[in-house]
């Protein structure tokens, strides 16, 4: 790297050691120490108690669920849409996946509460065909819609990406060695895309995983989740302390999620560059 | 190159952004207050009479208000802190002492809501406004009397009753349902509280913040805990909804004006409160929030209005006999959390 490079780059290393470094440590520093400002592990001992934990594993559960789900449906659209030939229809396809986003994130979650109150559209539809009423709202499938709905696209968009970068000539090539259609897609494109399922799935699961608007508004606040612990102890209760120590382990968690999903992406290259 | 250009865009946004804030010769004063809690006309008509500079901001909870003063960053001259959080910042000398002869139109506000125990003759705070924890109830649904708290506990409301996202209202309702006082600092007290809010967590259709509102108007629940300034202003929207202050006590609360520590400019701090206790002005901003106006006069001219003739707006002495005040409990509060968030998460 010659020195004009380096000069150039040290806004965004300044960048990154104000706005991601310090937080970080000041993240630690809080979380192992007390009120009286000396080093503790008392709050890492008080998170890992019942009560706690379970808030972890459900909002893992949630999360993983989520991302599931918005798998299962993200990828064959962004199939779909890689294969259109026009296109035109590609962009008016992917612009309408990515029209939502541009309103509020806060907008979008108020107005899946009109939708599903007690007297939203949806019960107020069953009870003009004299059908029972459905409790649609405040529970933990009312959270997991509000969370595929708002991630769903960031699942879609990057394994597109890597969709549509895959040279057609290598399907081809696959059905002139006598592959079916269902064998190219299983030995050959599904493989390639993985790239952009691994990117797709850490970037449905992290903000799942940490979210606390989705669970307090579409989960009227009974389904707790680490987002809203850690909020509630900052905001509401004030203990810095053990808020720093939750978002620590929720951070460590996702951390770990990623390195897993790395080494799982790493192989699979090593197995791809065998086969070519 | 996009990308380049993207990046350069929001560095740029960025530059502008902190830059903009520039220098003028008018005095500015920082205001920082309670989302929806001014009638905003009164801003620019004290920035004609005092040729100043109004920098107005919200906040949406008293610990976000005191987390961001405590920082260091801020630099407001004026805050709306309630009750406990007036103690507590207080203790931490967070708030400067009134000069009163800057503020003569303390006379406008009402005695009874002056020389409160959380500040003493009035030393730190002047009062804005007030009002109590109540029952909002839908009276299509709801025909019984309501005049207890245990009509939340009633199971023939099951899933139709919201509760207040708040550890200090939602665990002291329960506190006053089994006798207990709401500042209870006991351990055994605070359990029992707890275990009846488990007990009701099924019965709850949603803990909520504003959403109340909302939801109340749309005949989304049939019961539901509210400050009675939201009564106010959902009854007027919705003339099924009725008010109560249940037998077994609630809580009074007061949102005051005060100076913190951060303020540069003491001086019309103060005549930003003088002229806030003036009648005119009281009645604009009582008018247009609908909670209860801390002046006396005011608060006279308001109730003759039908939508704030009611004990929501107005509440009798009786009323206000069996009601208390939030007390700042210190280190305790970590205890009110703990309890709140095993509620939240409980199956």
């Amino acid at each position: 790297m010659n020195k004009n490079m380096r000069v150039l780059g040290l806004p965004y290393v300044a960048w990154m050691l104000i706005f991601i470094c310090l937080p970080i440590v000041l993240l630690g520093v809080y979380s192992f120490t007390n009120n009286t400002g000396n080093f503790s592990l008392e709050n890492f001992k008080s998170f890992f108690t019942p009560i706690y934990i379970q808030i972890l594993l459900n909002s893992l559960y949630l999360a993983f669920i989520s991302t599931v789900i918005c798998f299962i449906l993200g990828y064959p659209v962004a199939y779909i849409i890689a294969k259109i030939p026009s296109e035109k229809t590609r962009n008016t396809f992917l612009l309408l996946f990515i029209l939502p986003m541009w309103m509020n994130f806060l907008l979008r979650t108020y107005s899946w509460m009109t939708l599903l109150g007690n007297n939203g559209l949806i019960n107020t539809l069953l009870q003009a065909l004299s059908l029972p009423q459905l409790n649609l709202l405040y529970n933990s499938g009312a959270v997991l819609l509000g969370m595929v709905y708002n991630f769903l696209p960031f699942m879609i968009y990057p394994i597109y990406s890597i969709l549509i970068k895959i040279d057609a000539n290598y399907a081809i090539a696959a059905g002139d060695l006598g592959a079916n259609p269902r064998q190219t897609f299983m030995k050959i494109t599904f493989p390639l895309s993985i790239p952009g399922v691994i990117t797709g799935i850490t970037m449905v699961f992290m903000p799942a995983v940490s979210t606390f608007v989705i669970p307090s508004l579409l989960g009227g606040g009974q389904n707790m989740l680490i987002g809203n612990l850690i909020e509630q102890q900052l905001m509401q209760a004030g203990n810095w302390h053990f808020g720093s120590a939750a978002s620590l382990i929720m951070m460590t968690i996702i951390l770990i999620a990623m390195q897993v999903m790395n080494r799982f992406d790493k192989t699979q290259q090593k197995n791809m560059e065998m086969l070519a | 190159m996009k990308k380049v250009i993207g990046i350069m865009c929001a560095v740029l946004l960025l530059a502008v952004g902190l830059t903009g804030c520039g220098q003028s010769d008018a005095q500015k004063l920082y205001v920082y207050n309670w989302g929806t809690y001014i009638d905003n006309t009164v801003l620019a008509d004290f920035e004609k009479e005092n040729n100043c500079k109004v920098v107005y901001e919200n906040y949406a909870s008293n610990e976000e208000m005191y987390y961001k003063l405590k920082s260091g960053n801020a630099n407001y001259d004026v805050v709306f802190p309630s009750d406990y959080m007036i103690e507590k910042m207080i203790k931490e000398n967070m708030l400067l002492p009134l000069d009163k002869q800057n503020i003569p139109n303390l006379k406008n506000i009402d005695p009874k809501l002056l020389n409160i125990p959380f500040d003493p003759g009035n030393q730190y705070s002047v009062p804005y406004f007030w009002g109590t924890l109540g029952i909002l109830y839908n009276t299509e649904k709801v025909t019984e009397t309501v005049d207890s708290w245990s009509i939340l506990w009633n199971e023939a409301y099951a899933k139709k009753i919201l509760m207040y996202d708040s550890q200090r209202d939602s665990i002291g309702i329960a506190l006053a349902l089994l006798g207990y006082s709401i500042n209870s600092t006991n351990t055994d007290e605070l359990n029992k509280a707890y275990e009846l809010l488990v007990q009701q967590k099924p019965l709850v259709l949603a803990y909520v913040n504003d959403q109340v509102i909302d939801m109340m108007i749309g005949n989304e629940a049939d019961l539901a805990v509210v400050y009675s300034g939201d009564a106010v202003y959902c009854m007027s929207e919705n003339d099924k909804l009725a008010y109560a202050v249940p037998k077994e006590g609630s809580n009074q609360w007061f949102d005051n004006v005060a100076i913190p520590f951060t303020s540069k400019n003491k001086e019309l701090a103060e005549k930003f409160i003088d002229f806030m206790c003036r009648d005119d002005i009281s009645l604009k901003n009582t008018m247009e929030v609908g909670y209860t106006s801390a002046n006396q006069n005011a608060l006279k001219e308001a109730s003759k209005e039908p939508a704030y003739d009611n004990i929501a707006y107005n509440p009798t002495d009786d009323i206000l006999a069996r009601c208390t005040a939030y007390q700042d409990i210190g280190q305790f509060i970590a205890s009110y959390a703990d309890i709140w968030t095993k509620v939240k998460a409980a199956q």
